[in-house]
């Protein structure tokens, strides 16, 4: 052989070896230092979960009656990247959709359109409201009709049936809320919509699949969880065409368990009537003082189980009917109901802020008493104190706290509240100000949430030296910039001048500021709950509770049942006979000659029932005043609490106090109405599943067969026939 | 003493110890000379390995899909052992057919598998995969013939470069040139398939027996030029888009997730997923599920990669370098040109065709319908395989015997 041969053999060796050496190394990198990723995408590949709804439990009230339940229905829903894929970006597909769900093509592309997007900059713009907050891989509904209307389903199916058509588009059954009582108990309730990609990082939504119904507020939120029960799963393996090949494991889904509320239908049925009626008739009264009719854009009305803290009915006026979210919510609907006047979608009772007016006087005659006035002395109620004037200027030599009350006198507190100022050390303050007033008010629940089992609840506000102190340094040069605002405004505005008064002295507490808290208006802001369960406070022994609109639990088969117990936030540390002392006083306020809520309570038979109350007018700036009455009954021995708000609605013994009365006529059955309480009592236990799956009053009796081995029919039992399968990706 | 007492007291009981001794069929085996012991048998045993662990992962890619069809799970595996088997018929008989026999045959192959590529052009030819290089025969039967081309070229060139004149070491322009002829002739037919692999393996295998014949380094030079200029200029134009896609696959795995980029995508998660130790025979969910396509041919890597792991996976690649080690051994050990350029061309060829395939499954080479020597499932490559084996072999004993 040549030498080159050889040479040439060498080379051809070496070119062999690192032919050899590159594949090895390359293998080792793929599958060790990359294995790991290659391994999670191998499993997405090839597993597939298939998921099972749970019937999601349903919503009762204290008797067993249904407040949401459960309808099959057909839902429409887009997938938006596949639609968009097509060459025209789906103009013809939506066009064909907008014929077969009767909605313009414009209102299909903002519900399936992202919220926020990215420019090419990647600056964030966001879009029109009711867009899609969710992945635009994920399906997102359109419309749903019910199932039991054969012609709409007829129509629709058309979509399920030419698929070619209609790529990305889905037409499936899905079990949806149904809510018996129309817009009944709509703010307590809340409605459901679907996990968005802001959610399924929550570790409270963890493994669902997304598009996943969830509550969206009310209880259906707070209690999503045992609400949904568990959704079954099977973990099928799948070959690239995507047919079944084996199965990873199965679990069957387990239907969500029924929520019984301390809310009674009846009651809240009534309540809901009184406050619309109440506001639909002050509408019509002019108000002499604005030179128009009174406004009255909304209110609420809540009656508490003052032995248990639990909500019996809470009411909240404009409302709306929560069947506008079932399956869909297109964004006009959502718009309208989010703008409309009183702002509908909005809780009164737990999320509007109100100054409470002389409701407060509970809590100020508590506090003048701990600050050392004594409870049976007499005070002077002169018309005016210091350029302060009593309601229509009334005036009285002298009054002890019950004819305080009874009448509602301004002025006594405006002479408690100032001598304690000025002890405090005036505008400055000392070093250690005692602030009876603000003090109280904390005592009995304001300025902190209730806690009850509803989301977004409102803090209220409470205002005493420190507050103000440090509401003044967060916005004297940030913040809202007051002494900004007092150089920049026009010169002599009253804008400018309020900023120059607040930037110079604005941690001060005024004499004036110090009056006004004591008599619930100025810089005190409370929710209608707050009240509700400060006044159940001071009629149950002094027991401040979380109020609580579940009452307990009952699984779907009826089983098993738990009773949550009341939650005891705290005791008020007034002296009981202070308690007692105010509460029987307040038994004089709905009496003439001298009760301010006589007017409303003239011809209530009191004889049945005795009640007491306070009524309260809060001023407000530029609008009719605010008017409460919180109420309790029986007045020996109080079992409820109801508490009325309408805003710019005239005086508390005007509106709110008739209010409560009908509420009153309606728990006890008084005055030819029927007794949804009878004797004012709510049912000891919970409701009853049957064996048929139908729902029983409490106490019904139910021999249960024994269980059988197989847990057969969960989700059926309550109704959710026919449930199309819903595919997800592992891991997606 | 006592013996010779013994044999003369004793008459002769059979006249059979008077004939010369037979020589029983163990002995003639086990003589030192004889061609079973001379064999290379390092060489025998690793493509033993191959074509064995091949069969194992032709079965575990097939097997669900058979079941499926209600089909039996062992069919591939069944019909690769009788390929094997049909094989190592050819393969012996390539091992010890004369050298004089073989240049009689070698005109005869070489004139078949051109007669061959050119039926495949025609009407009779079927297209499997884009490529139109199969024959279709009754009873299912397929002949890949550019399979047989390649061996054809091998012992072409071998012939033309290995019988040199008198006193002449290296190949002349002229003898390049033919070479090239001889070469031109089926690598056109192969082009216009377009088979773009086994057209890239010719011009390996031209360049490999080129160099190793001693060819003035400016040929080979050229060549390596023009087969870059050819890629690079030319074949933009002659290839068509699905081929071109293959090769941006390679820049781009993300290309194309549905179309070529799906499945080089999907044989790297097969691959990647395996591990170090691999998920197991037939529980490679990739494998199993049927993600990749051509799983049991030209794909046939990523079952070892996913269901035998780095272990399993870099043994096969072991067992190809034992194969082109022993290779390269009996090239340098040939006592003559010819063997030596035989050996030199088998080498290239299953050298680079191992490259091209493995290198496309892990994402470094752009896909081709090349098969795996040995392992991936293909009567054609398999006949084709084990008779270059066996030339191998052939040079081997020619080499030992001298």
């Amino acid at each position: 052989m040549s030498d080159r041969s050889r040479l040439r053999i060498v080379v051809l060796r070496v070119v062999v070896a690192s032919i050899l050496l590159t594949l090895i190394g390359r293998l080792t990198y793929l599958q060790v230092a990359e294995g790991v990723s290659y391994s999670a995408a191998a499993k997405q590949n090839r597993i597939r979960t298939v998921i099972t709804p749970a019937a999601r439990g349903q919503i009762l009230d204290d008797k067993g009656r249904a407040l949401v339940t459960n309808r099959t229905a057909l839902v429409v829903s887009v997938t938006r990247s596949i639609v968009r894929a097509s060459k025209d970006r789906g103009t013809a597909e939506l066009a064909r959709l907008s014929k077969i769900v009767g909605l313009p093509v414009k209102d299909i592309t903002t519900t399936i359109s992202p919220c926020v997007y990215h420019d090419p900059s990647g600056k964030q713009i966001p879009l029109i409201p009711g867009c899609w907050n969710g992945s635009p891989y994920q399906p997102v509904p359109i419309a749903s009709y019910n199932s039991e209307d054969a012609a709409q389903v007829k129509r629709v199916l058309a979509i399920a049936e030419h698929q070619e058509l209609f790529p990305g588009v889905t037409a499936e059954y899905q079990a949806v809320r149904e809510y018996p009582g129309g817009t009944l108990a709509a703010h307590v309730l809340g409605y459901l919509g679907p996990l968005s990609s802001d959610d399924t990082g929550k570790p409270k939504y963890k493994d669902l699949p997304s598009g996943t119904e969830i509550g969206r507020t009310g209880v259906e939120q707070v209690y999503d969880d045992r609400l949904r029960g568990t959704l079954g799963q099977d973990r099928l393996l799948v070959d690239k065409d995507g047919s079944v090949v084996g199965t990873r494991g199965t679990t069957t889904p387990v239907a969500g368990d029924n929520l019984v509320l301390s809310i009674d239908a009846g009651v809240q049925k009534v309540a809901e009537k009184a406050l619309a009626d109440g506001i639909a008739n002050i509408r019509k009264q002019f108000d002499k003082n604005r030179g128009k009719n009174f406004v009255a854009p909304g209110g609420a009305a809540i009656v508490v189980e003052v032995s248990t803290g639990r909500i019996v009915a809470m009411a909240s006026n404009p409302t709306y009917d929560p069947t506008a979210f079932v399956g869909h919510i297109s964004p006009k609907v959502y718009a309208s109901l989010s703008n409309a006047f009183g702002h509908p979608l909005i809780s009164n009772a737990v999320q509007g802020l109100y100054a409470p007016g002389s409701t407060f006087k509970i809590v100020s005659t508590a506090a003048a008493v701990k600050a050392g006035y004594s409870l049976g002395g007499y005070y002077p109620c002169p018309g005016q104190f210091l350029g302060k004037r009593n309601f229509e200027g009334e005036s009285f030599a002298s009054l002890n706290f019950t004819d305080t009350l009874i009448r509602s006198c301004d002025t006594v507190y405006y002479k408690l509240a100032y001598e304690q100022w000025l002890k405090d050390g005036k505008r400055e303050g000392v070093a250690h100000p005692k602030e009876y007033f603000p003090k109280e008010a904390r005592i009995w629940g304001f300025g902190k949430k209730t806690g009850i089992d509803l989301p977004d609840e409102r803090v209220g506000l409470i205002t005493d030296r420190a507050y103000k102190k440090a509401f003044w340094l967060a916005n004297k040069d940030k913040g809202l910039n007051y002494c900004k605002g007092a150089k920049t405004r026009p010169k002599g505005t009253y804008q400018q001048q309020a900023d120059a008064e607040f930037c110079a002295d604005g941690y001060a507490l005024n004499g004036g500021d110090a009056m006004n808290f004591a008599i619930g208006q100025g810089d005190v802001l409370v929710t209608p709950l707050q009240l509700a369960m400060a006044y159940s406070a001071l009629v149950n022994g002094g027991t401040l509770f979380h109020p609580q609109l579940a009452k307990g639990f009952v699984s779907a088969d009826g089983r098993t049942s738990t009773t949550l117990p009341p939650k005891v936030a705290g005791h008020v540390d007034t002296p009981a006979n202070v308690r007692a002392y105010i509460a029987s006083a307040l038994g004089g306020v709905p009496h003439p000659p001298h009760g301010t809520a006589k007017g409303a309570y003239a011809g209530f038979p009191f004889g049945q029932l005795q009640i007491g109350g306070k009524t309260g007018t809060a001023d407000v700036n530029n609008k009719a005043p605010t008017s409460w009455f919180a109420s309790f009954a029986p007045l020996d021995k109080p079992k409820y609490v109801t508490v009325v708000m309408v805003p710019e609605a005239s005086t508390g013994g005007t509106t709110a106090g008739p209010i409560s009365r009908k509420i009153w006529d309606g728990i006890y059955g008084l005055e030819g109405q029927k007794a949804q309480l009878p004797g004012g009592v709510t049912p000891a236990s919970l409701p009853v599943v049957r064996n048929d799956g139908t729902i029983g009053p409490p106490g019904t009796k139910v021999v249960r067969p024994a269980l059988s081995p197989s847990p057969s029919s969960g989700p059926t039992a309550l109704g959710a026939p026919g449930l199309e399968w819903a595919y997800r990706r592992e891991g997606s | 003493m006592s013996g010779d007492l013994h044999d003369w007291a004793t008459p002769r009981v059979s006249p059979v110890r008077l004939r010369p001794r037979e020589i029983s069929f163990r002995e003639r085996a086990m003589d030192r000379t004889s061609p079973l012991r001379q064999l290379d048998w390092i060489l025998l045993i690793a493509v033993s390995a191959l074509v064995s662990v091949g069969g194992l992962l032709i079965w575990s890619a097939t097997r669900q899909h058979e079941i499926a069809l209600g089909l039996d799970p062992q069919a591939f595996l069944k019909k690769h052992i009788v390929n094997a088997a049909l094989g190592l018929c050819l393969g012996t008989a390539a091992a010890l057919i004369d050298y004089s026999a073989l240049r009689a045959y070698a005109p005869i192959v070489y004139g078949a598998s051109c007669l061959g590529l050119l039926a495949v052009l025609s009407p009779l030819g079927s297209t499997i995969n884009g490529a139109h290089s199969w024959i279709v025969l009754p009873a299912g039967f397929q002949i890949q013939p550019s399979e047989f081309a390649k061996l054809a070229i091998v012992v072409g060139m071998a012939m033309l470069l290995g019988e040199k004149r008198d006193g002449e070491d290296a190949p002349r322009d002229g003898d390049v040139l033919q070479v090239l002829g001889l070469c031109a002739v089926p690598m056109v037919l192969i082009m216009a398939q377009p088979d773009f692999g086994t057209t890239m393996v010719f011009i390996f295998v031209i360049l490999g027996v080129l160099s190793v014949a001693g060819a003035p380094a400016r040929w080979i030079a050229g060549l390596m030029l023009a087969g870059a200029l050819a890629g690079g200029l030319v074949a933009p134009h002659i290839l068509k888009d699905y081929q071109l896609d293959r090769f941006r696959v390679v820049a781009d795995p993300h290309v194309a997730p549905h179309g070529v980029g799906y499945n080089t995508q999907q044989a790297r998660i097969a691959i990647g997923s395996g591990g170090v130790w691999g998920k197991g025979l037939f529980h490679g969910s990739q494998t199993q599920g049927r993600f990749i396509p051509e799983q049991q041919t030209d794909f046939v890597f990523t079952v070892a990669g996913e269901e035998l792991g780095l272990v399993g996976s870099s043994g096969i690649i072991l067992m190809l370098g034992i194969v082109l080690w022993r290779g390269l051994r009996i090239a340098t050990r040939a006592t003559d040109p010819f063997g030596r350029l035989v050996a030199a061309g088998v080498v290239s060829w299953f050298a680079f065709q191992s490259f091209v395939n493995i290198g496309m499954t892990l994402g470094i080479m752009p896909v081709t319908g090349l098969p795996l020597p040995f392992v991936s499932y293909g009567g054609s490559s398999m006949f084709a395989n084990l008779m270059a084996i066996g030339l191998l072999q052939n040079v081997h004993l020619r080499s030992s015997e001298m």
